[in-house]
């Protein structure tokens, strides 16, 4: 038996796509639980990112807060705070935050930091305030990486959501999991397969945040060095 | 009793704590360096060909999001309960991490020092490996280190098929309501996961001598 028959199966399965357990609550709740801790993880990381790269100081201390967030295994966290807290929705926001700062707090620190002494030195000398400075001149010039890196936590939250479900969480990992359990390989590779088109629909959205809000001066390819 | 303290009694049926570190940084490395090997072949295509740049880091971050969890399920009537299912799907994880870096690193070498060495007679093959490579060495590692924490991190989901070294003490943390276990298996592989990274920024210390004026 072929493991992409049985999914289309699963897939083609109108029992499948209705009721609490059916694919489009779970895919709602995959994307709610995955946004969420973007957002979260946007809270801490982003400003965080502008302050250090603004100042052009702590690069240590964001490298290494970085690192360790990426070295710690989300399924432990999940488990540990699922034993401490019990089934609670932060016992998975927890883990999921985590993994959403790296990318938000690297990029935006490397991005405003990197951006052309020439171009903050002609806002400063228009008599932008830094703050100013910092929202006209180096958010804008710094958006393409700062984008990316929140593409890059969306990704890692919408993967990294189907561990969640080893924790009798909701979201597409349920699929998986209960595939697992109950030996379905269609349902573990049908739960994977929306898990995918969940996050194609991220990089969707991505791209048409770069085309709104990346300034056209900016999307000129740079002639490489 | 339960012990409390950081690293209690292992229960004997999950193994030793040598045992557990020998599978987790095996499966771990093993990955990122079957990563490393096939990540040179596509990102120098790469640079031979940057049309298709884009589209390989787009294939490269759908692949990234296929979750952990469920190609290790699926890859079990392939190869079965052992380690080369979690070594396979993190070996390609980890292509996300290297490819872009290395096509970079190889981009950003300046044009004049491109120019000297093919002055200087290096080509083909011989200035890749002799120029191009190790003055794309700072990028490659920042990738090598991305993908190796990361990996080091990520075995541990492999106790879903029980090929999972520390993993397998999350499982049992789950099912015996454990806290202490799944704190030793977090504690013990955030260690060794930034133990590889010190070692990493070594390598690059040692591999890179002229830039060690400059800072990071």
């Amino acid at each position: 038996m072929n493991v992409l028959s049985q999914a289309w199966g699963w897939l083609t399965t109108s029992a499948n796509w209705s009721g609490s357990d059916g694919i489009p609550t779970r895919f709602l709740q995959h994307y709610e639980y995955s946004a969420e801790a973007v957002l979260i993880g946007a809270l801490i990381a982003f400003p965080l990112g502008l302050l250090t790269g603004h100042v052009k100081r702590g690069g240590l201390l964001v490298t290494s807060l970085a690192n360790v967030a990426r070295a710690l295994p989300t399924l432990g966290l999940v488990v540990l705070l699922v034993v401490v807290m019990g089934v609670k929705f932060r016992a998975v926001m927890i883990p999921l935050v985590a993994l959403t700062v790296p990318p938000i707090l690297l990029n935006t620190y490397e991005g405003v930091r990197n951006v052309d002494p020439q171009l903050t030195d002609a806002a400063k000398g228009m008599g932008l305030r830094p703050w100013q400075v910092l929202w006209r001149a180096e958010v804008p010039a710094a958006l393409p990486l700062i984008l990316t890196g929140f593409q890059f936590a969306a990704v890692n939250a919408v993967a990294n959501t189907a561990i969640a479900a080893y924790s009798s969480f909701g979201g597409l990992g349920r699929f998986v999991i209960d595939g697992l359990a109950t030996t379905d390989y269609g349902m573990v590779a049908g739960g994977a397969f929306l898990i995918v088109i969940a996050a194609i629909l991220n990089l969707v959205i991505f791209a048409v945040l770069r085309k709104l809000l990346i300034s056209p001066g900016l999307r000129q390819k740079k002639p490489t060095t | 009793m339960r012990s409390a303290g950081l690293f209690p009694h292992i229960p004997s049926y999950l193994g030793t704590y040598g045992s557990l570190i020998q599978q987790q940084l095996t499966m771990a490395l093993l990955s990122v360096l079957f990563g490393l090997i096939a990540a040179l072949p596509i990102a120098l295509l790469c640079v031979r060909y940057p049309k298709i740049y884009p589209a390989m880091v787009g294939l490269l971050t759908v692949i990234y999001s296929l979750p952990s969890i469920a190609l290790f399920v699926l890859l079990v009537p392939s190869t079965g309960l052992t380690q080369t299912t979690v070594i396979i799907p993190l070996s390609v994880y980890s292509l996300a991490a290297l490819v872009p870096n290395i096509v970079e690193g190889i981009r950003g070498i300046p044009e004049d020092v491109r120019l000297a060495a093919v002055a200087m007679g290096y080509t083909g093959a011989r200035r890749l490996v002799a120029v191009d490579l190790p003055l794309a060495v700072p990028p490659i590692m920042a990738g090598l280190r991305v993908a190796t924490v990361g990996n080091v991190s990520m075995v541990s989901v492999g106790t879903v098929i029980g090929v999972g070294a520390f993993g397998a003490l999350f499982t049992a943390a789950a099912q015996l309501s454990r806290s202490d276990l799944a704190v030793t298996g977090i504690v013990v592989i955030v260690a060794l996961a930034l133990a590889c990274d010190l070692l990493l920024v070594v390598a690059q210390r040692l591999l890179t001598p002229w830039n060690k004026r400059r800072s990071a």
